[in-house]
């Protein structure tokens, strides 16, 4: 083990582009490059941005039955999913709340699984103390790119012509300039797009000639977060966590109906009950009325001054062109177009409960 | 003109009577994108080390503390339609407040060019 933090096999390409390099889950990351959240997001929304992010974990999991196995640990339903499609789902505890989300994706005789950076240990233990006889391999040598925004697909096509048959949420194994990759249409920012795992010999050649694409740009994980914000999609830690439920967070579409049907998950009674009678709070969008960002912690209040819950995840987005947030209000408040204030600093500010996502996700089905 | 440098990164500067007050240039490259800034009011009267306003930008929320003593003359409105000009002319068109200084002799305490450039570095 070193002391200091991680670095990704992207690290020195980083470091060349301008990258401003901070502490992100034990990981030396790019929070922005010279061109700034605000640019680098813009980008993602109308041409592509390049994100790094392998620092989150990529695991293995291979055995009998991996999928009905893994289930027993998580709400999707896994044991239907084809070769080559991905599904997005979380990690649930005994009281009903989320150890941390994933996707999990079916790659013919393993299961691929992509989790968060700040989780790899605990996700790996608690799949190694519940799954006996699966081998749970973190794969630790290859790199994890993001590349979002409409036009990924054309940035791609020119290196991987097979990718384009991809729809979301769909993925292959193909070569990268000769290099075997394994690529996912999916991503984490609203936008269509693809996350790319590369062997890290070769992730920054692959990185480079990516980039080398008149409308592919370099982008931090300051734009990830305010374009995962705007598109409604929860940070693990903030939005969700061990106490909150995925029916609270407004994720109940990720547990399909066979597992409603049949349980066998942790927490499944709290979930389930909760999925049929409702939940005390609920997980909404905030739409501020100034300009004045409000951020996680800050209180939200009814209008008759009474506490109705907090907000998550907050900031600026700049697609939308203002402040946006989310958070957990009372469910009997959470009427769309409720008027609301945030306690920014102490003073009332005006906002309203609105629809998730702020922007319109563009995926490609 | 003399331009004085706080540790906090503001800068202050004499014009007549008054004193211009603002951010630094190297404080608004390390805020990044601003998008929004908390002014105090007309008349508002503070201490040196005072909390004077916030800036946000995409990234955070930062306060902006008072160099010197004083009392706000007039809070400069373009800021609040505008935030992102504290990115572009942080040191002229940008100036946040005008204000009153309570004892002109602080200024003496805050550093100059060559001392801020070296407190940076």
């Amino acid at each position: 083990m070193t002391s200091g933090p991680k670095r990704t096999p992207l690290y020195s390409l980083h470091c060349e582009l301008g990258g401003k390099m901070v502490d992100f889950a034990g990981w030396e990351m790019p929070v922005q490059y010279p061109m700034g959240i605000m640019g680098e997001h813009n980008i993602c929304r109308t041409k592509a941005a390049l994100f790094d992010v392998s620092h989150m974990g990529q695991v293995i999991l291979r055995g009998p039955n991996a999928a009905k196995r893994l289930e027993a640990l998580v709400p999707a339903a896994l044991m239907e999913l084809e070769v080559g499609q991905a599904r997005y789902t979380f990690f649930t505890n005994n009281e009903g709340g989320i150890k941390d989300d994933l996707i999990v994706s079916n790659a013919g005789d393993h299961l691929f699984l992509v989790v968060n950076a700040s989780m790899r240990e605990q996700d790996i233990s608690h799949m190694t103390e519940a799954l006996g006889g699966i081998e749970i391999i973190e794969i630790i040598d290859r790199a994890l790119i993001a590349l979002q925004g409409p036009a990924a697909e054309q940035v791609l096509m020119t290196h991987c012509p097979e990718a384009i048959g991809l729809k979301f949420m769909e993925s292959i194994t193909a070569l990268i300039d000769g290099v075997s990759c394994k690529i996912s249409r999916l991503g984490y920012t609203g936008e269509d797009g693809f996350e790319i795992s590369i062997p890290e010999a070769q992730a920054e050649q692959i990185a480079r000639m990516l980039l080398d694409h008149s409308e592919c740009f370099p982008a931090g994980l300051g734009a990830r977060d305010s374009l995962r914000l705007e598109a409604g999609l929860c940070l693990y830690g903030n939005d969700i966590d061990e106490m909150r439920s995925p029916v609270e967070a407004n994720l109940t579409w990720a547990i399909q109906k066979r597992r409603r049907l049949e349980g066998g998950f942790p927490g499944a009674t709290r979930i389930l009950t909760e999925i049929a009678g409702g939940t005390n709070q609920k997980l909404v969008g905030i739409k501020p009325h100034g300009r004045a960002p409000a951020r996680a912690g800050v209180e939200i209040q009814n209008q008759n001054g009474q506490s109705i819950g907090e907000i998550t995840s907050g900031g600026f987005g700049p697609t939308v062109g203002g402040p946006v947030a989310m958070g957990y209000v009372d469910s009997k408040e959470v009427d769309l177009g409720s008027q609301v204030n945030l306690i920014v600093r102490g003073k009332p500010q005006m906002a309203e409960i609105c629809a998730l996502p702020f922007i319109k996700q563009k995926y490609k089905r | 003109m003399t331009t004085y440098y706080s540790e906090e990164h503001e800068w202050v500067t004499l014009d007549g009577d008054l004193a211009i007050v603002g951010i630094t240039a190297h404080a608004a490259e390390q805020l990044g994108d601003i998008v929004f800034i908390e002014q105090k009011e007309e008349g508002d009267e503070f201490e040196s080390g005072d909390e004077i306003g916030v800036i946000e930008s995409v990234k955070a929320a930062s306060e902006i503390y008072a160099p010197v003593d004083g009392e706000v003359v007039e809070a400069n409105s373009i800021l609040e339609n505008n935030p992102s000009t504290l990115n572009e002319s942080p040191e002229s068109d940008a100036w946040i407040y005008k204000i009153k200084l309570t004892d002109p002799s602080q200024l003496e305490g805050l550093m100059d060019l060559a001392a801020y450039k070296t407190f940076i570095a």
